[in-house]
């Protein structure tokens, strides 16, 4: 056996380390499931065995199924493999608890997923005493379910109620409300783990499961019999609308839980595979795994990152400007460790950036997330001053100053006079391009841009972009920084608006567009978040306002004059500001901000903009998306992004494009290119050339060739 | 064949609470007691009768079982009369009605009882359960939200405010009053007894007639708990149009909660010459219709022009109407899309005064418009009840 190891006692106690040997955790793998399964044949048939220890040979007991298979699941099987998959797994657990022996699980670390789906088949828990060992069933937020036996045996230790919150939530469990919940017996320090599960062991206890002994029969098996459960139900379901409709886990968690309660527990544990397999086989799963988990987390690792170049480190760090964004940047940048000169025109301005911080530590003190002494050693490293000559020894500089090239060439010239001639120069831009910033700059091999976005600290995307002659050591030493962060990088090419900022804002100029269609904005807004959008385009234009859109417009005319399309949605806006409505900081835009109740849609639209009632509200949704994933299509074929995962993470963490869709290209690859292409050109009939292919999406759709 | 109204009697609304008079009484004893007050009014030979059909929306526990053949045997009428139970949610007493009718239409029966009973009281609305509301699999992809949530959708999307749900509230309540005072519903009322004989309850007990828009203005809305945990997500994903859902309305009105039956005798020419009896109506037409379920709440429009239609009528030719005032917007929603004056809808005031008894009140209200077209000497009356998932009954009737 490679990945697990047993050794019998005399005393007839077996204990079964499990051990993955070619991996950090323990992961559900084909090799390893064989090995268990194997091993617990072997267990069931020796008659000296009277108990099993059940342990990690891991910092963590396990993490559960490999989602680098689980992503390859939409492609390659049919619904009824993928019921197999589950199947499989499913029965070993089986097996385990029908061994005939008992078995005790030793958590001594995360037991997450399918870790802890095996740990609900043995039939005594316990769980370290310790804040990383914690339990629960994660799977609904990768659009699975637990498959394993999970959502069966967790209806019927905790209850449907908790059960649900449970599953649907995904959160994890901590000791104390483990045991309050019966997901565990016992919460005891690692250490006296093992000796606790001889004395359970030495009292034999049953090792028949209370669903495996006739008669046995929870509340719920009587299904909508019950009229309390049929309306906890009711309501369960009506909060399914809170997750949105494109996603299909939640639901069938429900389902799975009604109608699994219903059944008998072998066909319980069938009807859970059934509908794991449906969402397997479902592009959504595939899609928030391959973005959210495999493509991120490849990112953070440094897959943007040039090969060959040395790691640098960073421990200080001179942020310029101390505004909204620079405050942000100092706070992260200190609570990663580097200690930050920031500065400003005077040093009361640059202490109002400090200031930022203070107070968003002070708000986690009080919540518990940090102690009065971390708070004080992390603001210690923040130096709020006007003095450039304090960036000495700077080992990356990070300039937020206004958005203005002049102010932001001079900004440079005075940090290049003082920093150490290896340092990188990155400038906080999110439009104005990095190849002319980089002109101003003595060594713009150097330069280089990092958009960040707001609020810094909650925002976990940074758009690293090269300019002309930004050095690959460059971007390799942005990228380390954004690592130390614990950020997100992606890595685009100059280009106007670079890529996040420009794909957004077609997202906003569809919505006034539709607004000067005559769609009324109620239905523009709902459309926008039935697809999964946190708030609408409307309300996104008003907090932006409008100047931005529109000065971006403006530059875009300077710039390229004729040839310039002027975005389809512009001159709603210029009707909006000639009527003093431009955006939420000018008093109010496409809605009012009472100062009692919240907002709403300002009356005056129906005026402005006199409805229809010819829109389909499909259609509607479908242009939010195609024109971002057009866009985004535009941006990889003028390698401003130069991978599909770029594309894919910055759409999800830049600018909240719905994760359901894997980001802007893979709805692309969700719709089919070919469906895409020949839906954009019926759109294109319809709206106009910005939803256009290109010869090259025409191309690459001709021979079916998507973005993965 | 010709399917004739004879007879039409109806137990008085009880309040739908353990302190309410019929709160004693079982289901089954509702509908027993006036069977027997039909049989023993006309000295009729029950024999002559082919079918009873009783609906309820709760049909289960003491309401379950098929509670017309219990009622019949029961009542001591003789054991060929067949029963039958039926569901259609609010509108099951009218479609009882309306299947007896059209058995007669048939030729297939020569005559028979149709209505409803509910005590609310007894089995709670909700006790039937169901995938509609509560299998996840189903509940989810029909975008299921609860009716109080399908009428504030009709409020918010056709603009009724708060203070018009509430003054068409205070109005029913004052048509009741009035149609009590004068004594319009003493034909129909049959006092309820209990189990020694005693009367418990001779009138509607639910109404407020002091009610006043003033004193409705402080009640709380009543949806607006069930909205925020994620209904008016579901309204707002099926009516993209709606901004923010307007939560008005509230117990004040909205549809009493009560106990009750009602039930109403038909038959053919032919059996109304055996019973001795003289038709008072016939039915001219009836209809059923399935809409939108979200808002749930929308289909008598749409039916009644269904059964108008059948009847070769316009809307013109009804000379009063009878909506099941379950939520006020519905009622505002209806003469507003039918152009029908509100001095011709529920001209005796409605269920939002006296009480909707779920499964009893198409019965009711079918003999309620009939005893008020033979008062004020009119002829055409339409009788209308939406239903729960939208669906929606409508029956024309025509004094001979």
């Amino acid at each position: 056996m490679r990945h697990l190891k047993i050794d019998t006692a005399p005393d007839g106690i077996a204990t079964l380390i499990m051990d993955h040997a070619d991996e950090s955790v323990n992961l559900l793998s084909d090799a390893f499931q064989d090995e268990f399964a194997a091993a617990i044949t072997d267990i069931t048939a020796d008659d000296n065995i009277k108990g099993v220890i059940l342990a990690s040979g891991k910092s963590a007991f396990m993490a559960g199924a490999d989602l680098r298979q689980l992503v390859q699941g939409f492609d390659k099987l049919t619904v009824k493999q993928a019921y197999e998959v589950s199947q499989k797994v499913s029965k070993l657990n089986r097996a385990l608890e029908q061994s005939g022996k008992p078995w005790v699980a030793l958590i001594n670390g995360f037991a997450l997923g399918g870790g802890f789906e095996l740990a609900l088949a043995c039939h005594y828990r316990i769980l370290a005493d310790d804040p990383k060992a914690i339990v629960g069933l994660p799977e609904v937020n990768v659009g699975l379910l637990p498959a394993a036996g999970g959502t069966q045996r967790l209806i019927r230790i905790a209850g449907v109620k908790a059960a649900a919150d449970l599953l649907l939530s995904g959160r994890p469990i901590k000791g104390a409300e483990a045991l309050a919940l019966k997901l565990v017996d016992a919460v005891l320090p690692a250490a006296e783990m093992e000796a606790a599960a001889r004395v359970w062991l030495a009292t034999a206890p049953s090792p028949i499961k209370p669903w495996d002994v006739k008669g046995y029969a929870m509340r719920e098996q009587r299904g909508l019999i019950i009229p309390e459960y049929s309306a906890q139900l009711m309501m369960a379901t009506g909060a399914l609308a809170k997750s949105g409709y494109h996603v299909a886990a939640p639901a069938a968690i429900l389902s799975t839980i009604y109608e699994g309660a219903i059944l008998p527990f072998d066909k319980a544990l069938s009807i859970e595979s059934k509908y794991f397999a449906k969402l397997l086989t479902n592009p959504v799963s595939r899609n928030i795994i391959r973005t959210t988990f495999l493509s991120k987390g490849a990112a953070e690792r440094g897959a943007g990152r040039p090969a060959g170049i040395a790691k640098t480190e960073f421990k200080k760090i001179g942020v310029l400007g101390a505004g909204m964004m620079g405050a942000g940047i100092a706070l992260v940048s200190a609570q990663a460790g580097c200690d930050v000169v920031l500065i400003d025109r005077d040093v009361e301005t640059a202490s109002k950036g400090k200031q930022y911080a203070a107070t968003t530590f002070a708000k986690r003190v009080a919540k518990g997330g940090l102690t009065e002494a971390m708070m004080q050693e992390m603001l210690a490293r923040i130096t709020p001053t006007d003095d450039f000559a304090m960036l000495q020894g700077c080992d990356l500089i990070i300039e937020a100053v206004f958005e203005d090239i002049a102010i932001k060439a001079d900004t440079a010239q005075k940090a290049e006079a003082v920093i150490p001639a290896t340092t990188v120069y990155a400038s906080n831009t999110s439009t104005l391009p990095i190849t002319k910033l980089a002109e101003a700059s003595a060594r713009p091999d150097q330069f280089i841009g990092m958009h960040f976005f707001s609020p810094v600290e909650r925002m976990g995307l940074v758009e690293i972009i090269k300019g002309a002659k930004t050095s690959p050591a460059t971007v390799a030493a942005a990228i380390d920084f954004v690592a130390k962060l614990k950020k997100t990088p992606i890595v685009v090419n100059d280009s106007r608006g670079f890529y996040t900022s420009r794909v957004f804002q077609t997202v906003i100029h569809e919505g006034s567009a539709m607004l000067e269609e005559g769609v009324p904005p109620a239905v523009i807004e709902n459309a926008a978040k039935a697809i999964g959008m946190p708030v609408g385009p409307l309300a996104l234009l008003d907090e932006v306002s409008f100047d931005l859109p529109l000065k971006i417009v403006e530059q875009a005319i300077a710039q390229e004059g004729d040839t310039y399309v002027v975005p389809a949605g512009v001159s709603a806006l210029n009707k909006m500001k000639a009527h003093g409505r431009a955006g939420r900081k000018a008093g109010g835009g496409f809605y009012d901000y009472p100062a009692e109740g919240g907002k709403h849609l300002w009356t005056g639209l129906a005026d402005l903009f006199p409805a229809k009632d010819d829109y389909d509200v499909e259609e509607l949704k479908q242009r939010f998306l195609y024109a971002q994933s057009i866009e985004t299509a535009r941006c990889r074929e003028e390698i401003v992004i130069e991978t599909s995962e770029d594309g894919d993470i910055g759409s999800i963490y830049g600018w909240g494009f719905p994760a359901w869709t894997g980001g802007t290209l893979s709805y692309i690859d969700t719709v089919g290119i070919e469906t895409f292409v020949r839906e954009c050109d019926r759109l294109t009939q319809r709206f106009g050339p910005r939803f256009t292919p290109s010869p090259w999406l025409r191309d690459r759709a001709a021979k079916g060739q998507g973005f993965y | 064949m010709q399917a004739y109204i004879y007879d039409h009697v109806r137990s008085p609304r009880g309040k739908g609470r353990p302190d309410g008079a019929l709160h004693e009484v079982t289901s089954v004893e509702l509908v027993t007691q006036l069977l027997q007050a039909v049989r023993d009014r006309h000295q009729l030979d029950t024999s002559l009768l082919d079918d009873v059909i009783i609906g309820s929306a709760q049909p289960v526990g003491e309401q379950g079982g098929v509670l017309a053949r219990a009622a019949v045997l029961n009542a001591g009428y003789a054991q060929s009369v067949a029963g039958q139970q039926v569901n259609r949610f609010c509108a099951s007493g009218l479609d009882a009605v309306n299947l007896i009718a059209a058995q007669v239409h048939a030729g297939m029966i020569e005559a028979g009882i149709g209505g409803g009973v509910e005590s609310m009281s007894r089995t709670q609305f909700g006790y039937d359960t169901g995938a509609w509301t509560s299998d996840p699999r189903i509940a989810f992809h029909n975008h299921y939200a609860p009716q109080g949530i399908g009428a504030d959708m009709i409020a918010t999307m056709d603009g009724f405010t708060r203070a018009d749900v509430d003054g068409y509230a205070v109005e029913s309540q004052r048509r009741a009053a009035q149609s009590w005072q004068e004594g319009r519903f003493k034909q129909a009322i049959v006092p309820i007894k209990d189990v020694m004989g005693e009367v418990l309850l001779d009138h509607d007990e639910h109404m407020r007639p002091d009610t006043t828009i003033e004193g409705l203005a402080k009640l709380k809305p009543a949806f607006e708990g069930m909205g925020k945990g994620g209904f008016e997500l579901v309204a707002m994903d099926r009516y993209p149009q709606i901004e923010d859902l307007h939560y008005v309305h509230h117990s004040g009105n909205s549809s009493g909660i009560v106990d009750g039956s009602g039930l109403v005798m038909i038959g053919s020419k032919a059996f109304g010459e055996r019973a001795g009896l003289k038709p008072r109506a016939r039915i001219r037409s009836f209809a059923s219709i399935g809409s939108e379920p979200t808002i749930m709440l929308t289909a008598p429009s749409l039916v009644a022009h269904k059964a108008l239609q059948k009847a070769g009528m316009q809307v013109g030719d009804i000379d009063l109407f009878e909506l099941n005032e379950a939520f006020a917007s519905v009622v505002l929603r209806f003469m507003r899309l039918l152009n029908v004056p509100h001095d011709k809808m529920n001209v005796c005031g409605g269920a939002i005064a006296m009480g909707h008894p779920l499964g009893a009140t198409g019965a009711m209200i079918t003999g309620t418009v009939l005893d008020e077209l033979e008062r004020r000497g009119q002829s055409t009356g339409l009788i209308s009840l939406c239903a729960a998932n939208g669906l929606g009954t409508a029956t024309i009737i025509e004094r001979v």
